[in-house]
């Protein structure tokens, strides 16, 4: 891996801003170059929300993703408006619980993950997106407990401390989605 | 080396403020730049300093012209049309030649505009930012890192200098998360024997004031201050070149169009064309030396912006018309995006100038 791009894309409240944060404080534990961009318009004021994360080796130019390597789409509406922005090549990883459609892209390689329903089958309804995210790290053959509990531990915030296991558990659970 | 932590570029500058020795923040809420308020309300009372929220970003700027005529430390914050706002009290800060820092996150305007970053306050703050002769220093970061230390050294420059130091930041700066060494060397505080601190009936009263009534001693101060800015002008300009070393091309840009531009830039190398940047990190005093330099070795410069194209001026002055500068830009709210400047260099590569 040199550089890549990940968007982050959902409705406000999904976790969006956080799956983008946990993969950033990652990718900074394991020394690489990083940048997080959150959407902050009119749009996050009850609607889409999307976040910009580039990891990699070199140091980060613009931080605005644009054309992303790895797109994360957890409702319609980005999923629609992201899907032609993804490299060829690249990777999608959508939430079919709540995107019915079949991709358009043939270029592209497709995750559909029943994010939201396996969430709340598991008593976690609040984490669909930390299942997700273990499955980017787990596709990616990124998923190492060590990391990845180092990385929760810097995003959660002393407060939320009890919310580190679920966190874990959902990561866990997105590796076999 | 320190540990570096991720924040947001608005925490940076907050939290490097408070290292940098400020302790009074006032400031009235906009986005893209609350975070900055956010932050000082929840660490200020944890140690002993003052955070108020004020009635107006006005009321903001004259609580910091008090402050400062205290001695001490002291900002405040806003966006675009806030900064606005502020211009009168900019103008007294200057007329008083007192040391305070503020900062511009900006948004795309002009009137109450949008939320979405924008550099087109360029003019205002490089030309003076209020009525009368003076100017600001004006110091411009392009990462999280330079957000934290660019607010240290404003501090530093303004108590050295006795004047206002802006950074002028827009949203993608104040709300991107980077990873950020918060061990940040600070000078010690200059003694200000002008500050209205109390005589203790030991020494004659200290006023501050910008009120000068008698034309011949007002036309003496602004002398005197431009005396000053002159010195600014020949030690205080700051710039950073990249891959200028055998460019024919030269992109001026900075904050987050320079993050842009570096992206085309490599994409513009690895098509064979010898592109680079020189990027302004103060705009006033302009990094103009470098500039006229490389008037001479390049055959085109582009200016990347924000705006309508308010620092092409400032390169054709510096260049001094040797070289065609052309404009890449998008407004309200856009940012160029790589494709649109590597077109741009694309065409100066063409087309651009008659140097051999």
């Amino acid at each position: 891996m040199s550089t890549m791009q990940f968007l982050f894309s959902g409705f406000g409240g999904q976790g969006i801003l956080f799956a983008g944060k946990f993969m950033v404080y990652k990718g900074m534990l394991e020394g690489k170059q990083v940048s997080w961009l959150p959407s902050y318009g009119p749009e996050m004021r009850g609607g889409t929300a999307s976040c910009s994360v580039i990891v990699g080796d070199e140091p980060v130019g613009s931080p605005i993703v644009t054309r992303p390597d790895v797109l994360v789409a957890m409702n319609l509406p980005s999923f629609d408006r992201y899907e032609p922005a993804v490299v060829p090549g690249g990777t999608v990883f959508l939430d079919s619980t709540l995107i019915s459609r079949k991709p358009a892209r043939s270029d592209v390689t497709v995750y559909e993950i029943p994010a939201t329903k396996l969430a709340s089958d598991n008593g976690i309804p609040t984490l669909a997106n930390m299942i997700i995210v273990g499955k980017i790290l787990h596709v990616l053959g990124q998923f190492d407990e060590g990391d990845v509990e180092a990385a929760l531990k810097k995003v959660i915030s002393a407060k939320h401390a009890d919310m580190m296991e679920a966190n874990l558990r959902a990561l866990r659970l997105g590796t076999q989605a | 080396m320190s540990e570096k932590v991720l924040m947001k570029g608005n925490e940076a500058i907050a939290e490097a403020a408070i290292i940098a020795g400020c302790r009074h923040y006032f400031g009235y809420p906009i986005t893209p730049q609350t975070e900055i308020a956010a932050y000082m309300a929840k660490r200020m009372p944890k140690i002993g300093g003052t955070f108020l929220q004020a009635e107006s970003e006005i009321a903001a700027i004259n609580m910091v012209y008090g402050v400062s005529a205290a001695g001490k430390r002291v900002m405040t914050s806003s966006s675009s049309p806030g900064v606005a706002l502020k211009s009168e009290g900019l103008s007294y800060l200057a007329g008083a030649d007192l040391p305070a820092l503020v900062v511009n996150v900006q948004r795309g305007g002009p009137g109450l505009g949008g939320i979405q970053p924008s550099q087109s306050d360029y003019f205002q703050a490089t030309r003076g930012g209020g009525h009368g002769d003076f100017h600001m220093i004006v110091l411009a970061p392009a990462s999280v890192q330079e957000m934290a230390e660019f607010t240290v050294k404003g501090f530093e420059l303004a108590d050295q200098y006795r004047m206002t130091a802006m950074i002028l930041a827009d949203g993608t700066m104040g709300q991107m998360m980077e990873p950020v060494s918060l061990d940040l060397a600070v000078s010690p505080m200059p003694e200000k024997p002008w500050a209205t601190t109390g005589t203790r009936m030991k020494r004659p009263h200290n006023i501050v004031n910008s009120l000068y009534l008698v034309p011949e001693v007002l036309e003496r101060s602004n002398f005197e201050r431009y005396e000053r800015y002159r010195t600014i002008e020949e030690r205080e300009a700051m710039y950073e070149e990249y891959r200028m070393e055998d460019a024919e091309i030269c992109i001026a840009a900075f904050g987050i169009a320079a993050r842009v531009s570096k992206n085309a830039i490599n994409e513009a190398r690895a098509e064979g064309i010898r592109v680079g940047m020189i990027r302004p990190k103060t705009l006033w005093p302009f990094p103009s030396a470098p500039f006229r330099a490389a008037a001479d070795r390049v055959k085109a410069m582009i200016s990347v912006e924000l705006s309508m194209g308010q620092m092409i001026e400032d390169v054709r002055l510096a260049t001094e018309c040797r070289v065609p500068v052309s404009l890449c830009n998008r407004v309200g709210g856009m940012i160029p995006e790589p494709e649109q400047i590597l077109a741009a260099i694309r065409e100066a590569a063409k087309t651009g100038g008659n140097k051999q």
